[in-house]
């Protein structure tokens, strides 16, 4: 029993533009989920594509940076800053005395820039409502769909440098 | 009876219909796949990529089964028609 049979002797031309009325509805079935097994194979291709760039990809380096003094930023504030290219912004909190924490201020969700919230206590996304924890970025409510992107910090005497970005595993 | 009208192709294109529609489904899936797969990847969560291409793999490969089955119903039902056509020109 052979898989994949021709639809008739005809020649080919016939068996795709059919003279028969009756033989149309087929032909333009079998055509059209061509097409589409086509397209089914244009997305497999696509994610084919995808692993094969992320088995390639280096790991990135990121710069150190300093990005202020310690005591620039009052308690409950924030301080702007972009790391690791100028077009990352990301947001310094001092939600405490002796605590510092760094994120992207891109919302994981559509890329709206979030802010800090002191009242709250958390970084807010204000297009749709998105809450984020200050203390390690995971998500407390609304769409986004992974924690913030963390700026891991050091602090070298006064200053505070940022030193890499941490991609934070969905809780 | 005319040649469109004979049970075995009736049933025929419905038999194709189900196909059809459910290789449309199928597709939907796999856009869906690759557009949260490349949203992921871009976001840097690259663990999903492998798995995500697996599946991917096999959504292609039910959709070709389906066609191939699509194509034996029409050479089925073709075949049978022009017997169908001969008997009555004889």
């Amino acid at each position: 029993m052979k898989l994949f049979r021709r639809a008739s002797k005809e020649p080919l031309w016939k068996d795709e533009f059919s003279i028969n009325r009756a033989d149309e509805q087929y032909v333009n079935r079998r055509q059209f989920t061509k097409f589409l097994v086509l397209t089914s194979l244009g997305m497999f291709v696509g994610n084919t594509w995808i692993l094969v760039r992320s088995c390639f990809s280096k790991t990135p380096v990121y710069p150190e940076k300093n990005i202020c003094r310690a005591q620039d930023v009052p308690v409950g504030g924030v301080w702007l800053f972009r790391y690791p290219s100028e077009k990352d912004a990301c947001i310094l909190i001092r939600p405490d005395e002796e605590t510092y924490v760094a994120y992207s201020q891109k919302c994981t969700h559509l890329s709206c820039a979030v802010y800090y919230a002191p009242t709250k206590n958390r970084l807010e996304c204000p297009c749709h409502e998105g809450y984020f924890s200050v203390k390690d970025g995971r998500v407390l409510q609304g769409p986004p769909p992974r924690p913030l992107p963390r700026v891991v910090l050091e602090r070298r005497g006064d200053d505070l440098v940022a030193v890499r970005m941490e991609i934070q595993k969905e809780s | 009876m005319e040649p469109q009208n004979l049970p075995t192709r009736k049933h025929g294109l419905t038999a194709i219909d189900g196909a059809l529609a459910l290789i449309v489904i199928l597709l939907i899936v796999q856009m869906w796949l690759l557009t949260a797969t490349l949203e992921s990847y871009l976001a840097g969560y690259r663990e999903v990529v492998l798995p995500a291409a697996i599946v991917s793999g096999i959504l292609f490969i039910i959709c070709a089964v389906l066609y191939l089955f699509v194509h034996r119903i029409d050479a089925d039902a073709r075949e049978t028609s022009s017997k169908h056509v001969a008997e009555i020109s004889e």
